[in-house]
Parts: structure tokens; C-alpha cells; sequence
């Protein structure tokens, strides 16, 4: 198994300034990305930002405008999907309802003028490094969306591709199957070393699977980062908020620095003009602390809810005009339940601010 | 509802089931709550049987007549006689005329097959805007009149006699145009039960060209509906007289008519046999498009998802039921 899997591993794949777009509207505006050899790179993005043109443009099931597309160094820009050599697993369930999962499986390698022998014997491990060997007999419309998912990916392997492509393969599925199905696409990838693009409009499944991580927006590469990165130090605002619960705390701009609710906080963007804006404040620099004294202050508040969220707690806060989410490990937060007085306090990380006309439409 | 037996519950997954539940259970012959259920099921199965029967009666007593009209002898008082049957393998311009259409069938099914199941993909998958203009061209011919269709054809097939053929085979270029309608809606459906874009995708992405896509992917999927396509041209080819009878050509229906002139019984001998055959062949078909191999297989594996029927298998059961 190993052997076959050796040969390809890890090609670079290189997107260069693709555009494409459908009667007028834009759906890619230039998009250039670089995946490393062996690399896992999750495009992230909204509904309609472009994430999943770019995956057909990779794939050759659909032509770009213009720009070009390299698998390692060769363009191969205008050749036809069956001969890209992708492996691409889909949204929808794309097995051939008519074959068994080990006859999907070996489909590819049929066209791939692999021997009947051989064929068997690849389909049967690709089965195995799926976990599905006792299932290979068995039709689609016998195997769960999971299971059928893991098929998927089997089949789509097995031909060893250059690329792999995995178009929001567990958005269809259940919470506690994707999560699991995540964690084994991971460990899959790793073993056999392919470079990959994975497309999803999961911010947890992009971050918890990725080496690297691109939030798309509207057409364009917003960021490109490890997933610590993108989290902690998002670029702009729309990834700011994409990625992770924010909060929108109004605020005024004055010599590179922020003043929110009678506290100033420094700026991701020091050169922002002076003016009125909306500083975008994650939970987790938010911290409790209790208030016995029952004077009324900028950052004083009633907790109103908190949830339980396992090690950690969140905790949303009522300030009068306003509410704001803290996010505490859950020891902390049990010190303040619902209708207690808190006195809250922001850390000094740098934050970012977001002004009306660069406030993302779309936002999660 | 939290008492009935759990039989009882399945019943909005297949209302065929139904009849031979309600068979299990009276052959239990224990009061059981629910009766409002099962009475029910009785009328339904009464009610079937009923418009089973009247509409066999409707197709059977025709046919029925037909046989006995073609074995009469030459009197009221002869002996019945298959000498009409007999004679349909004995008339050379009866066994040509049989030939002829059977071939004329052949090449239409194939001919359709060929040409409109690729454009209805292709359609579906690079250009669904013009979807509706290719339905509407598909329908056309079923709202203009044969013999109209005919009246338009005549210069076209002098002209096709002159200069290409004047073989009967010919007709299968007007038959293609008369069977579009019938067979477009059936292709369309097919289409339509499965999910063409992503199965055809991954397809290609596993490095398959489009000749693979369609005979490996495409076909094998919709092999119902291909093969009920094919049964309404081969039903349709084998059926048609206009057509044939105005542009001079002499395929089974015409033949049928002149021999009725000079034998009425064999004629009628004939009729009856191309229904038989007619229905023969739908009974095949309907056999063999039934995914009975996979269901079974389905339900060899314990805790399989499989529902129990397909809509071929219930149509199937359909038939079945009255027997």
C-alpha cells in the first residue's frame, strides 16, 4: 500500500490569478494561492464567495476566464477533468448507486488500465484505510451517509491522485459523524501525503483539520494562514468575524487607538483614521469579575445567560444599552450565575475596528 | 396509536404491503385493536380487484373475441380450426411484413436511443436553459396529426427514394420522429430520478471520457426507463399503419389490412398475435428492468437501510396482487 501511495505524494498546486465569471456576476475575482507539497489548505467562506469555483477550476470541471493552473510546475489549465488526475470527493452522495462500494472503488483503477488482480487488491486496501472492508459488498443505498462519505474518499484515493479535492464532503452528515469523519479525512491525508483542498463553510471543521487556512470572501482571498493565525490575528474585519463569535462594541478611533465604553484598546490597524467605529472584541479577551458595589459603570452589568460549553463557559453579559458574551473557563463562570452583577473588563490585545462601509454583508 | 402491533405501523412505507399484511393478519385470526386500520385495507384490496378486473375485462374480452373469430372454420357448424394461425408463417408477404416491422422497431428504439438520451444529457448538464425548447421540439409531434406529418413527408421521401433508398427501412426516420414524444418524457423521468451532475462529475474526475460516462454511469442507471423507452417505440413502430399506408410502404399493419381483404381470420389471427406479443414484451421488460437482484441482496444483510420495494418492484406487485 505504502508504495503506491509514495509515488505521488505531495505535488505543489499552484492557482494563479483565476477569474470566472457567470452571466456578469463574479464568483472568483482573482484568486492566487500556493498549497505546499503534502499540504491540507481549507478554503472558508460564506454561501457564493467562490469557495467551490475555485475547487471546479482545480478539478477542470469547469473552464476559468482567466488565470492558470499548475500542478507541479506543469499548467494544466486547459486540460479536461478526466485527464487532471484529481481525486475529488463531493457534497452530495456521489457513489454509482449501481456498483457495490468495492466496484466504485475500483472503477477509477479500471480506467487507469489497472489489472483485475491489482484492482482488486488497491480497492481492498483503500476500503481498509477507510475502515470499510467488511462493507464492500454492500450498494450505496445499503451504507450510511458516513459510510458512503469514507467510500467516497476510498474511491477517489485510490486512483492515487496529484490533488485532492474535498468539496464540503461532511456538510450533509449528522454533528457527531462529521466530527469523526473529520478526524479520520485528517489522519487519511496524512498517511497517504496528498496535497488537498478542502472547501467547507465550517470555520471549526476548516480549523480543526487544516495546515492552512483561507477565508474567502466575495471572489477574494481574505487571508491565508494557520489556523491559530487566522483565529488570533485576523486580518480584516469580515474574517474577524467569520472566524469565531465577535463582539461589536462602538467605539472611537484617536491616535491609533481605540476608546471603547471608557477604555482604550490598541489597534490591529494603527494607521485608521480618527472617527467613530466598531471595535470587534472576542469573547476570550473578555474577563468577569464580581461587583459588589452597586454604582453604575460603563462596563457594569447583569449576566443574563450562560451556557455550558464543556471546559469552557460563555457567559452574555447585560451592560443596559447593550449586551456582550465572555467566554471563561467553566470554573470561573460558575462564580456568576444568571442575575449577578459582574464587573467585566477587556483585555489590552489588539483589536480590529470595522466601519460601516467595510462591514461584511454576510457574517456568521 | 402506541399499542397497534408494529406491523401496523409500515403502513405509509408501501401501501402494497399492505394487502399481504392484511392477509398475515387474518390468517392470525386473533381480534386485534386497529380494525378501523384493517377494514380499511380490505376495501382498498376490494376496490383494487374491482378495477383489476374491469379493466382486464375491458382488454380481455376484445382479444377473446378476436381468437375465437380467427379459429372459427368456414361454416357456423365447422369445427374450430387454427388454419388462420397457421397461415401466418405459411404467407411469405406476412413473414416479411413481420420481419420488416420488427426490424423497423429495432432501429428506431436504437436510433432514438442514440440520438436523444447523449443530446438530453448534454442538455442537462452544459445548456439546461434550452431544456424547455428541447422538451417542447420533443412534444411536437404529438400535437400534429399523422396524417399531416404524413402530407409534409411524401416530397421529402420521393426524394429520399430517388436519391438514397427506397427501402421500407426508411420509415425508421419518420417513425423516430413519431416516438420522440413518448420517449422523451420517459428518458426525462429517468433523468430526473437520479443525480446526473454529480454522478457524471465524479465519473470524469476518476478520469472517465464521456463515452465511459454515459455506458458505465449513465445507462446502467436508468436501464428502467431506457428499456421502458424502448418498449413504447417498439410498441408504437409495430403499431402504426398511417404513416406507412399513405408513403406506399407495406409494413405489419398494412399487411394485416390486405390480408384481411382476401382472409379475414388471419388477419384477425395476426392482430391478436402482435398484441400477445405487445404484451409479452412489456411483461418482459418490466421484469427485467426490476432491480429485484439488489433488493434481494439488500435484504440477505441484516440491518439493512434497503427499503423493501422500488418503483418497478411495486408496479411489479401491482400485478401481482389479484392473483
Amino acid at each position: 500500500m505504502s508504495e503506491m501511495r509514495d509515488t505521488r505524494a505531495g505535488i505543489e498546486v499552484r492557482l494563479e490569478d483565476l477569474r470566472r465569471s457567470y452571466a456578469g456576476v463574479t464568483a472568483l475575482d482573482g484568486l492566487s494561492l500556493t498549497l505546499a507539497p503534502g499540504e491540507l489548505v481549507a478554503l472558508l467562506g460564506p454561501s457564493g464567495c467562490g469557495k467551490t469555483t475555485a475547487m471546479r477550476l482545480v478539478a477542470g470541471l469547469e473552464e476559468a476566464n482567466s488565470g492558470r493552473v499548475m500542478f507541479a510546475g506543469k499548467e494544466v489549465t486547459g486540460l479536461p477533468a478526466n485527464k487532471r488526475d484529481v481525486g475529488m470527493v463531493f457534497q452530495a452522495y456521489s457513489l454509482f448507486p449501481h456498483m457495490t462500494a468495492h466496484q466504485n472503488v475500483a472503477f477509477g483503477l479500471s480506467l487507469h488500465k489497472v489489472g483485475p488482480d491489482e484492482r482488486k487488491r488497491r480497492a481492498g486496501e483503500m476500503l481498509e484505510l477507510v475502515g470499510l472492508s467488511a462493507y464492500a459488498n454492500r450498494y450505496a443505498h445499503q451504507l450510511s451517509g458516513g459510510q458512503q462519505q469514507r467510500v467516497a474518499l476510498a474511491r477517489a484515493l485510490a486512483i492515487q491522485p496529484t490533488v485532492l479535492l474535498l468539496d464540503e464532503p461532511l456538510s450533509a452528515l449528522d454533528a457527531k459523524v462529521r466530527s469523526r469523519l473529520r478526524d479520520e479525512i485528517r489522519r487519511v491525508q496524512l498517511e497517504v501525503g496528498t496535497t488537498t483542498l478542502f472547501v467547507t463553510h465550517d470555520q471549526e471543521e476548516a480549523l480543526a483539520i487544516a495546515d492552512r487556512v483561507g477565508v474567502m470572501n466575495k471572489g477574494r482571498l481574505e487571508q491565508l494562514g494557520s489556523p491559530t493565525v487566522i483565529y488570533s490575528r485576523p486580518a480584516t474585519p469580515f474574517v474577524a468575524e467569520f472566524v469565531g463569535l465577535t463582539n461589536r462594541l462602538d467605539g472611537v478611533v484617536r491616535d491609533g487607538e481605540v476608546e471603547v465604553r471608557g477604555m482604550r484598546l490598541p489597534l490591529v490597524q494603527p494607521n485608521a483614521a480618527n472617527g467613530p467605529a466598531t471595535a470587534l472584541v472576542r469573547p476570550e479577551a473578555v474577563a468577569l469579575a464580581a461587583d459588589s458595589e452597586n454604582v453604575p459603570g460603563p462596563l457594569i452589568g447583569t449576566v443574563i445567560a450562560v451556557s455550558f460549553l464543556g471546559a469552557t463557559s460563555r457567559v452574555t453579559v447585560d451592560l443596559g444599552d447593550t449586551t456582550i458574551l465572555a467566554q471563561l473557563p467553566t470554573s470561573e463562570a460558575s462564580a456568576h450565575p444568571a442575575g449577578t452583577r459582574v464587573r467585566l473588563a477587556i483585555r489590552k490585545d489588539p483589536v480590529l475596528i470595522a466601519r460601516e462601509e467595510t462591514a461584511p454583508a454576510e457574517v456568521n | 396509536m402506541s399499542n397497534l402491533p408494529p406491523r401496523s405501523l409500515g403502513v405509509g412505507s408501501g401501501g402494497l404491503l399492505l394487502g399481504h399484511e392484511a392477509a398475515t393478519s387474518r390468517g392470525a385470526g386473533s381480534p386485534r385493536p386497529g380494525s378501523l386500520m384493517r377494514t380499511r385495507r380490505i376495501k382498498l384490496q376490494i376496490f383494487r380487484g374491482v378495477v383489476f378486473l374491469i379493466m382486464g375485462l375491458f382488454f380481455l374480452v376484445p382479444i377473446g373475441a378476436m381468437f375465437e373469430f380467427s379459429t372459427r372454420g368456414d361454416t357456423m357448424t365447422s369445427p374450430r380450426t387454427l388454419e388462420a394461425w397457421t397461415a401466418i408463417i405459411k404467407v411469405p408477404e406476412l413473414t416479411d411484413a413481420i420481419s420488416v416491422s420488427l426490424q423497423l422497431a429495432a432501429i428506431t428504439s436504437i436510433a432514438m436511443l442514440v440520438l436523444l438520451l447523449p443530446t438530453m444529457v448534454w442538455v442537462r448538464l452544459r445548456i439546461p436553459q434550452l431544456n424547455r425548447i428541447l422538451e417542447f421540439i420533443c412534444l411536437l409531434p404529438l400535437t400534429v396529426p399523422a396524417i399531416a406529418l404524413v402530407v409534409g413527408m411524401v416530397p421529402l421521401y420521393r426524394w429520399i427514394g430517388v436519391n438514397l433508398s427506397d427501402s421500407i427501412l426508411t420509415l425508421s426516420f419518420a417513425y423516430l420522429i413519431l416516438v420522440l414524444p413518448y420517449t422523451y418524457r420517459t428518458l426525462d423521468a429517468g433523468l430526473a430520478a437520479i443525480d446526473l451532475k454529480t454522478l457524471t462529475e465524479a465519473a470524469r474526475s476518476l478520469g472517465a471520457g464521456w463515452g465511459t460516462v454515459m455506458l458505465r454511469v449513465v445507462v446502467p442507471n436508468m436501464s428502467s426507463a431506457i428499456l421502458n423507452a424502448c418498449l413504447l417505440a417498439v410498441a408504437l413502430v409495430l403499431g402504426e399503419f398511417t404513416m406507412a399506408n399513405l408513403l406506399n410502404f407495406e409494413n405489419l399493419q398494412v399487411a394485416i389490412l390486405y390480408i384481411g381483404l382476401v382472409s379475414a381470420s388471419t388477419s384477425i389471427a395476426v392482430a391478436v398475435a402482435s398484441l400477445v406479443f405487445a404484451f409479452v414484451l412489456l411483461m418482459i421488460l418490466s421484469y427485467v428492468g426490476r432491480p429485484k437482484d439488489r433488493v434481494a441482496r439488500a435484504e440477505e444483510i441484516p440491518g439493512s437501510l434497503v427499503p423493501s420495494m422500488t418503483g418497478v418492484s411495486v408496479l411489479a406487485e401491482l400485478v401481482d396482487q389479484p392473483k
